[in-house]
């Protein structure tokens, strides 16, 4: 197992499209790192220039403290699964699972073997010992039924599990993941969500996963990186990224339903005034360097607001939809100036057309400068 | 109703299509069996040939095959192991080169590639009487006269047809394929043998059975470079069997040497008659 250390790369394709840029990001080893983000943001080419596949353009790739950039892929000990599986189909399952250990042999010969009993010896051991990667694999991904038959005869996740397994009997130091569960329905992809999670406790691997799916990136990932047009956004655990989001990109990214967001304007330093008549006191004590007049994004997280008399109201409006989930219910509120999603427990009788009134957890709450970053104001 | 009509009416014309196709097949046979005045007469439109033979002559075959060339036997030999041989060596040759650069249009990045594409695509409509002459003086520099090589060794530096086939397949190959092989430790030649050509199965089977049939076959290539006897390929062994004995009195015999030096492309078609419409494809990625 290993550790990996990207520092600062970037890659540039022709025409000047930086497709990755300056992302530097420490993986220990036997960490399950995520690089999250929206289609086109770099995850997908940041993980193919670990693995070997895509140059990079400026930066140093360390893996285990050697220093990879130009080493080809085969030579970095990595193994990658790909989205679409990339099964061999005129191999059966043993020979997909066995075909990279046969090109790593040390004693390939059969005409050497015949005339070195050394030689022989050695090789049947090195045969021995691929047959027993390949049952181990196949044991741990229950694929022991299925080794003679070819891809085309397998199910979707019969075949991501074999494509998994090609990465297991190669022993890895690192396991290159790209989006492996996308192509998955949603019963099945949170099952092969779990078997990941336990294959990575089960080898105490290092894995760099990619998804586009936040909140598969959320239940897998001890860390999450999350990206956006090649720039990093934030790196952290996942409570992390949910507390507390580096700026309003990531805030929006991680969580479902999103944070709602309501622009407005600071006014003696702690009254939050925006349209719509919302006049909220912020606490002082959480935001103390706040200036009269300076424009900025309240964020609240759907779960951070209850129903509440309309007294006591922030935001009011109409229950435009209800959508009811069993344990709580969504509620998506409606008036001239903004839509805000709700997240309560169920029984509150609301129903959609009735007028409602909520309130948000101020303590939860986050504020975003309204600038290029739109950087998160830091609370004390 | 107008179902089973349809149907009823496609049997009938593929059914006229191919009774009109396979009677100058049937034709051959026949009077490849029949006694010499049968046939003769058949030939000379005096007689009329029936759906078989009243009595079939086999021997008719024999008595061919021994007269082609000098030696009894041996002409006819010769000139089976040197068809086989060139047919052979230029099936494995075309379907080696071809594929090969085909891969390599398909999926490696180099500059000119498309240039090269192009220009190769290019040498397609040139016709091969404008080639022909210089080419047998180069061959004649070469030495290569009255010897297989003129005729197998352009084989494997590619045949421009072939080569797009394989580039339009290949190309639809996952890239995800290949970088598995890649990281799997396989380098281009490596990924070429291990991965694409089992793939390319079906291409493969097209472009090994029509360079079969066109080598076999071939009458003007082996008329241009082979001289002596004993270098014939089977349609030049016809030929001149044709002009020794192409008389109606020995229309039986000449028939008898068609149907032999037929029958290998008729075997393989339906040898292969799989392998045209197997994809193998399917199953390899998500899809």
């Amino acid at each position: 197992m290993a550790n990996v250390r990207l520092s600062s790369i970037s890659k540039i394709y022709p025409g000047d499209v930086h497709a990755v840029n300056d992302v530097s990001l420490e993986i220990t080893d036997g960490e399950f790192i995520v690089l999250v983000g929206p289609s086109g943001c770099g995850k997908s080419t940041t993980l193919r220039m670990i693995a070997g596949l895509e140059s990079i353009t400026s930066g140093d790739i360390h893996i285990d403290d050697r220093k990879v950039n130009t080493l080809a892929a085969k030579d970095r000990d990595i193994a990658m699964v790909f989205q679409d599986y990339a099964l061999y189909p005129h191999m059966n399952v043993e020979k997909n699972l066995s075909f990279g250990l046969l090109r790593r042999r040390r004693y390939p010969s059969r005409v050497r073997s015949i005339f070195s009993s050394t030689y022989r010896r050695n090789r049947s051991s090195e045969q021995q010992d691929i047959q027993d990667r390949i049952r181990r694999a196949a044991d741990v991904l229950g694929l022991k039924d299925l080794l003679n038959r070819h891809p085309r005869e397998l199910s979707g996740g019969q075949r991501q599990r074999v494509a998994l397994g090609r990465a297991i009997v190669r022993d890895p130091s690192v396991f290159l993941l790209d989006e492996p569960l996308s192509n998955l329905d949603a019963k099945l992809r949170g099952e092969m969500r779990t078997e990941l999670r336990r294959l990575h406790r089960q080898l105490g691997a290092t894995m760099v996963h990619v998804t586009h799916d936040q909140e598969e990136a959320m239940t897998l990932g001890d860390r999450l990186l999350v990206m956006k047009d090649g720039v990093v956004q934030q790196c952290g655990p996942p409570a992390q990224l949910y507390e507390h989001p580096a700026n309003r990109f990531v805030a929006s990214f991680i969580g479902t339903p999103e944070m709602n967001f309501i622009e407005g304007v600071i006014e003696d330093g702690v009254m939050f005034k925006a349209d719509g008549d919302v006049r909220i006191q912020l606490p002082k004590e959480r935001w103390p360097s706040l200036l009269a007049g300076q424009r900025v994004t309240l964020g609240i997280r759907p779960e951070h607001l209850e129903l509440v008399s309309d007294g006591d109201a922030m935001f009011r409006g109409e229950a435009d939809v209800v959508e009811q989930l069993g344990d709580r219910t969504d509620v998506i509120l409606a008036n001239d100036h903004r839509r805000m999603t709700a997240r309560i427990a169920s029984g509150s009788g609301l129903r959609e057309g009735d007028s409602a009134s909520l309130r948000a957890d101020l303590n939860q709450a986050h504020l975003f400068a309204v600038n290029d970053v739109e950087n998160r104001i830091e609370t004390t | 109703m107008s179902r089973w009509l349809g149907r009823f009416i496609a049997i009938v014309a593929l059914s006229a299509g191919s009774l009109a196709m396979l009677f100058p097949l049937w034709w051959m046979f026949v009077i490849s069996l029949e006694s010499p005045q049968r046939a003769g007469a058949a030939a000379e439109g005096g007689g009329s040939i029936a759906i078989w033979p009243e009595e079939v002559h086999w021997s008719n075959y024999s008595e061919a095959l021994r007269q082609i060339g000098t030696e009894p036997w041996q002409g006819f030999l010769d000139a089976l192991s040197n068809s086989i041989v060139i047919t052979v060596l230029v099936v494995i040759g075309t379907v080696l080169s071809s594929s090969l650069v085909g891969f390599a249009f398909a999926r490696i990045n180099f500059r000119g590639r498309g240039p090269l594409f192009i220009l190769m695509l290019a040498t397609m409509m040139l016709p091969a009487q404008v080639t022909m002459i210089p080419l047998f003086l180069v061959f004649r520099t070469m030495g290569w006269i009255d010897t297989i090589l003129p005729l197998v060794v352009p084989a494997f530096f590619g045949s421009a047809f072939f080569i797009f086939m394989y580039r339009q397949f290949i190309s639809q190959i996952s890239e995800s394929l290949i970088e598995a092989a890649r990281i799997d430790g396989y380098g281009m030649f490596g990924i070429w043998w291990r991965i694409i050509l089992p793939m390319c199965k079906p291409v493969t089977a097209i472009t090994a059975i029509f360079t079969f049939i066109f080598v076999w076959n071939d009458f003007l290539g082996p008329l241009i470079y082979l001289h002596s006897d004993d270098q014939s390929t089977l349609a030049l062994a016809l030929n001149s069997f044709r002009n020794q004995y192409g008389g109606l009195e020995n229309v039986h015999l000449l028939m008898a040497v068609s149907v032999v030096t037929m029958i290998p492309c008729v075997v393989l078609f339906f040898a292969a008659q799989r392998a045209f419409v197997e994809g193998i494809g399917s199953g390899a990625v998500k899809g």
